[in-house]
């Protein structure tokens, strides 16, 4: 069983009352216990069973303005008082930094509200052993397929978050996920694809068969890929493949990045930054949401934030810290965006597929090819090229290149918006890019 | 030494009864204690934005039989979490009957002193030094708008203890040092990054003010940057300079010669053993012996000692890379590649230090035998599709090739190739094979580990560039 609030609490208050005692000025907690467990299979045979328990501690110390930090896993007493001494031994040295501070008392979360965010159903083993045996099943039907992996993890998590204010809190959350990962083969190539489900409730996770036939089926349609030519062609990003875009804007609008003056969307509050017709929203309060909070890392409240709206930039994501350095009160966004998502778009998927005669569908990316410095783009990519909303055939050894400043200026988005993970996006358009291949 | 047992209920007696019960019959497993110590100081806009110490203990307790690896693991060092484990392992492991393998070859050979570098240098001198880098970069030139220099260093202790008492140990130091400046010129930004390090204590690596060299290379690489015009797009010659650039051979080559793709036959390399999958004179190894080295280890996380595997031989696919795991399902011997990132994760066979060894042409003679290409110097980060043997990697600086002479920098491209055939487009291998500074991490399957490369400069006849140029 995961470590219950009483004994987290008892644990944060004595780090919280030692600090004091040894004179930190203020101080914050976090401690945080975590159980879970995995089972791998492997062309329908159990491979591996992994099971995890961990405890996980930090403490940040202050002196005035002066700030450092520990993290242990050994919750012993008498190691917590060693490296609450160390701990503050180090923020003495520290220089002061103007901007260090807990957060505003007056931010901090008032009312804890039930998100269903845990699910205390254990999935015994046996019985994750019997999922994963249906979804290979039907992962290997066809003879093509010459290698199935997959995986079960059930993972159940509780935590305090408290600090020398008074600021004492925490919940328990859960997840449960399934993947699978196939590779098919034919005369020509191997290639490998997957598809995974995570949910909050074990309830929600797809069905087995579902999920190997996806993979299967996903796999199956990329082998005897061709190379295409090097040109400019529209492109089309899979659901998977265009929620990383919404990750990279969110990094460029960290308020770190933009203090810091390393985003190319610095200054750009209340311009004009994504089309007209897009909508970017950042809610922390969806029931069961992956990316749900009911506070952010210091403890601040958050609120539903509107990013984009009408394709203009309204918010930063803000903490504490970067917050006072940029003169803006935290939003809540300490530890990054919650459930973040592009409001879908007002075409239909085929539409989208057919709205050119020729483009590109990219399901992978591969490389790290993001430069959120100066916004250009380049990564590695697989897909299918498209012919009057078909696909022609696989391809592969290409890559995609343009800058996001262009991009996100000519993103369209078909209506198909599922909320499945904490970042979700519609199918997405791109015109313009540059595609390098032979 | 660490004592691993004198803070616990546990004895070491009562450990080796509870492993050997537990492993009897089993194929192999141990268990796996490991105390880490690490920090983290971190310069940035100005000020010391962060220092970090933390300290971790735990175990992991890994039972094999046949194909099914069980593990579990617990940061409590405790008899009755110990016992808890090892009834998680039998239960997993419902009917067992393997032969447990004693045999781990022995050697007294180390690779690095038993130290620990956060202790050696004083949090003061630390933070004075970067303290110095900031104001150095910053006095240097008016366009410098953003410094940020960091420290990192790590003491881990381990000791695996096997079925009938026998007990390997370890000390790893491993520090690193790293800068990173971003430049602005006439609304243009751009960044560099160098950083040094490896097994050692931070002043071996910043003796007679080496931190200034470290500073000198990171504007380099920025100031380049900021003359760099859109990078050509399509197939073409590609020249790459030696040292750091192998981290192409570690993703195009090196992980598909990892012990368990080729078990599981996803590598695109399962079935070539024997056969040339690269031009002749290139000879690529696997070295965890060189002294000091980032990627360097004494024994591996089995409790191996690690060694010098020759993977490609003049062209020829001699070797993969195992663990005792892969290795014995593929009826060879461990190369002592087991790794983990730590205790709370399961050993995979990895790389150390992945290097191409020198050919005899010079880097003059590739640069003029190229009339249209690019001159890749430095990379970012790179990523390998195991199956299908598509890799990619960033360049963070490079240039273009006319006509035999190198010309403009160019924006950071991805470039793209095919890891079974790109090998044999290399045509030339230089004289000039030089090891990386000492930086790299290597992911795969969520675990980081530590890891180094080397090669000489070689010329690639085709490989394609991503960038935006038509």
């Amino acid at each position: 069983m995961v470590k219950d609030q009483e004994f987290l609490k008892s644990k944060a208050s004595y780090c919280l009352d030692l600090a004091k005692k040894m004179g930190a000025t203020d101080a914050s907690v976090t401690v945080g216990h975590s159980i879970s467990e995995t089972v791998n299979f492997r062309n329908k045979s159990l491979e591996a069973s992994d099971r995890s328990d961990g405890l996980a501690l930090s403490i940040e110390t202050y002196l005035g303005k002066r700030r450092s930090s520990i993290s242990s896993s050994n919750l012993l007493d008498e190691n917590i008082k060693t490296l609450i001494e160390k701990c503050l031994e180090t923020t003495k040295i520290t220089p002061e930094d103007e901007f260090n501070s807990l957060p505003d008392k007056n931010l901090l979360a008032k009312h804890i509200s039930s998100l269903n965010l845990y699910d205390e159903t254990r999935f015994e083993n046996d019985k994750k052993i019997k999922y994963l045996k249906d979804l290979e099943e039907s992962a290997s039907t066809d003879s093509q397929i010459i290698n199935t992996e997959s995986s079960f993890t059930e993972n159940k998590s509780n935590f305090i978050l408290a600090n020398s204010d008074g600021f004492c809190d925490g919940y328990k959350t859960s997840s449960f996920a399934a993947s699978c990962v196939t590779v098919a083969k034919d005369e020509n190539s191997m290639e490998r694809d997957y598809e995974f489900s995570s949910k909050r409730h074990l309830s929600d996770i797809k069905q087995a068969i579902d999920l190997g036939n996806k993979a299967a089926k996903q796999t199956i349609r990329k082998l005897s890929p061709k190379k295409i030519g090097s040109e400019k062609i529209s492109i089309i990003f899979d659901k998977r493949i265009s929620k990383g875009m919404l990750s990279a804007f969110a990094s460029a609008i960290s308020a770190s990045a933009i203090a810091r003056g390393t985003s190319f969307l610095k200054d750009k509050i209340d311009q004009q930054v994504f089309a007209n017709s897009i909508n970017i929203i950042d809610k922390p309060d969806i029931i069961k949401g992956m990316g749900s909070q009911n506070f952010d890392s210091e403890g601040v409240n958050s609120n539903t934030l509107q990013l984009i709206e009408n394709g203009i930039l309204k918010n930063y994501l803000v903490d504490t810290y970067n917050g006072k350095k940029l003169n803006l009160k935290s939003n809540g966004r300490s530890g990054g965006t919650t459930n973040l998502y592009f409001e879908k778009g007002n075409i239909s998927y085929e539409d989208l597929m057919k709205k050119n005669s020729r483009s590109l569908y990219i399901t992978e990316t591969i490389g790290h090819g993001s430069n959120l410095v100066t916004g250009d783009y380049s990564v590695g990519a697989t897909g299918f090229l498209v012919e009057d909303g078909e696909f022609k055939y696989p391809v592969n050894e290409i890559t995609i290149a343009g800058n996001f400043k262009d991009m996100f200026k000519n993103i369209i988005l078909a209506n198909d918006l599922e909320f499945e993970y904490s970042v979700n996006s519609p199918t997405m358009m791109i015109e313009g890019m540059t595609v390098a291949g032979k | 030494m660490n004592n691993f047992f004198n803070k616990s209920d546990l004895t070491r007696q009562d450990a080796d009864k509870i492993v050997s019960e537990t492993l009897n019959n089993c194929d192999d497993g141990e268990l796996y204690l490991e105390e880490s110590k690490s920090e983290s100081i971190l310069l940035d806009d100005n000020k010391i934005k962060s220092s970090n110490y933390s300290s971790d203990l735990g175990f992991g307790f890994r039972a094999i039989s046949d194909e099914v690896v069980a593990y579990s693991y617990s940061n409590e060092i405790s008899k009755d979490s110990l016992k808890n484990s090892s009834e998680n392992l039998k239960s997993t492991l419902k009917s067992i009957k393997g032969t447990y393998n004693h045999e781990i070859p022995k050697s007294n050979k180390k690779f690095y002193e038993d130290i620990n570098p956060i202790e050696q240098k004083t949090l003061d001198s630390k933070l004075e030094v970067l303290n110095k880098v900031n104001d150095f970069l910053r006095k240097k030139d008016g366009s410098v708008k953003q410094v940020t220099a960091s420290f990192a260093g790590e003491q881990k202790s381990i000791e695996i203890i096997r079925s009938g008492g026998e007990a390997l140990t370890d000390v790893r130091p491993l520090i690193r040092f790293n800068v990173s400046v971003m430049l602005e010129k006439n609304g243009r930004k751009e960044t560099g990054v160098y950083g040094i390090g490896g097994r050692q204590s931070y002043d071996d690596y910043l003796k007679n003010d080496n931190w200034k060299n470290v500073c000198e290379e990171a504007f380099r690489i920025a100031s380049v940057n900021l003359e760099s015009k859109p990078a050509p797009a399509g197939e073409m010659k590609v020249v790459l300079g030696p040292g750091w650039p192998a981290i192409l051979i570690h993703e195009a080559i090196g992980h598909g010669l990892e012990g368990d793709f080729n078990r599981k036959k996803t590598s695109a390399f399962h079935d070539l053993m024997g056969e040339k999958v690269a031009s002749e004179g290139v000879t690529i190894v696997d070295d965890g012996t060189i002294d000091n080295r980032r990627g360097s280890l004494t024994i591996d996380d089995e409790g191996t000692p690690t060694e010098r595997t020759v993977l490609i031989e003049n062209g020829i696919l001699k070797n993969f890379m195992q663990d005792r795991h892969n290795a014995r399902l593929m009826n060879t011997r461990s190369t002592g590649s087991g790794r983990r990132e730590n205790y709370r994760h399961i050993v995979l066979p990895r790389m150390r230090n992945t290097m191409m060894l020198s050919g005899n042409q010079t880097q003059d003679e590739m640069i003029k035998s190229v009339d249209k290409g690019i001159f890749a110097v430095s990379f970012g980060g790179g990523q390998v599709d195991i199956t299908s043997g598509k890799f990619v990697f960033n360049c963070t600086e490079a240039y273009e090739i006319n006509n035999g002479k190198i010309g403009s920098p160019i924006k950071g491209a991805t470039l793209i190739g095919d890891g079974p055939s790109i090998l044999k487009e290399v045509s030339m291998v230089g004289n000039d094979m030089m090891l990386d500074p000492g930086i790299g991490t290597c992911g795969k399957a969520g675990q980081g580990v530590p890891v180094g490369v080397a090669q000489p400069s070689i010329l690639i006849d085709k490989m394609t560039v991503g960038g935006t140029k038509l």
